[in-house]
């Protein structure tokens, strides 16, 4: 038989960051966007013996303050690409800037230097993505998700997911259909 | 982009193809090594070696002697060891049909070979982003699907 299972990577990395840092037996607090606060500094060991337990889940320790911020960046991204309560409602850009405080224009030419594309590719991808995800699971139509994803319309969405992925979204519904008809 | 090399690698029978894409690569200068095997034989008798360096994306032409792309494609598919390899199919035209049929066997990109240089160099680049952005922010590779 089989079962299929859905994740929620927020809280399956909280998880693992508990369990992980319960094990180096220091005092320590989950701030948000990935930071966690030590009481105490942390021996180089201990920050080694850390870095080991984090990199079997494939969790990296974010040295350099450019990356951080750019993290950060791309962690906003996704609170307001796959906000649930529907409680943001200003443009992406003031989102951003009063999030993370800075001006946008600073925010974006950050993001570009460091990662080679710009916010608002990286906000399509993101969509795009969850617009993937939504379409497999299959209990939503494309107009409800385009709606939820604050698409002016449906055939916006179907246009941008197109010319990010070269195909309609009923092609990539039939085309994943299909491969798993194949592997049973 | 990073500090690691991102390993290429192209099968294609065709030998003026395989140097419009090593030198395509070369232009681009993206911190690629690019390597390139004549049929799907040589290439699969190397990625089945031990030592083999497994490349970040694969592109594989369709229709080669010995070994065509389609049963490189299957057996790649068959052993989890390619898990996190993408897969490009870099191929001359083809019916809908069977281009849809790549993607369900199990290829992530479907790429129809251009006429002109600049368009391939535009298209590999492209290619090599998405990749990146895929590998730097835990997208599901399963769902990496795109046609060029």
């Amino acid at each position: 038989m089989n079962v299929f299972v859905k994740f929620d990577f927020n809280t399956i990395c909280k998880q693992v960051l508990e369990e992980k840092l319960q094990l180096l037996g220091v005092d320590y607090t989950i701030e948000s966007f990935g930071e966690i606060s030590f009481k105490e500094k942390l021996t180089s060991k201990k920050l080694d013996d850390f870095r080991i337990l984090l990199g079997n889940y494939g969790i990296e320790i974010v040295e350099n303050h450019k990356s951080i911020l750019v993290q950060k960046i791309k962690d906003a991204i996704t609170e307001m690409v796959f906000d649930e309560d529907e409680k943001i409602n200003v443009k992406s850009s003031v989102f951003l800037a009063e999030k993370l405080e800075h001006s946008y224009g600073y925010l974006s030419n950050l993001f570009s230097e460091v990662t080679y594309t710009s916010i608002e590719n990286f906000i399509i991808l993101k969509k795009i993505e969850y617009t993937k995800r939504l379409i497999l699971e299959n209990t939503m139509t494309l107009t409800e998700i385009a709606f939820k994803l604050n698409y002016s319309s449906v055939a916006h969405l179907s246009t941008q997911f197109k010319n990010t992925t070269g195909l309609t979204p009923s092609a990539f519904q039939r085309i994943i259909s299909k491969r798993k008809a194949v592997l049973e | 982009m990073n500090t690691n090399f991102m390993h290429i690698v192209l099968a294609d029978d065709d030998e003026d193809d395989r140097l419009f894409f090593t030198d395509a690569f070369d232009e681009l200068k993206l911190n690629t090594k690019v390597s390139t095997y004549n049929d799907g034989v040589e290439l699969m008798n190397y990625l089945k070696t031990d030592t083999a360096k497994i490349p970040q994306i694969l592109f594989l032409d369709l229709n080669m002697p010995r070994k065509s792309g389609m049963e490189c494609l299957a057996e790649i598919k068959a052993d989890t060891k390619f898990k996190d390899m993408a897969i490009a199919i870099y191929s001359t035209s083809a019916s809908e049909e069977d281009i849809e049929n790549t993607f369900v066997q199990g290829a992530n990109i479907y790429i129809k070979k251009p006429s002109d240089f600049k368009t391939l160099k535009k298209i590999l680049s492209q290619v090599v982003t998405i990749n990146w952005q895929y590998h730097t922010n835990g997208l599901n590779k399963d769902n990496f699907l795109m046609r060029l």
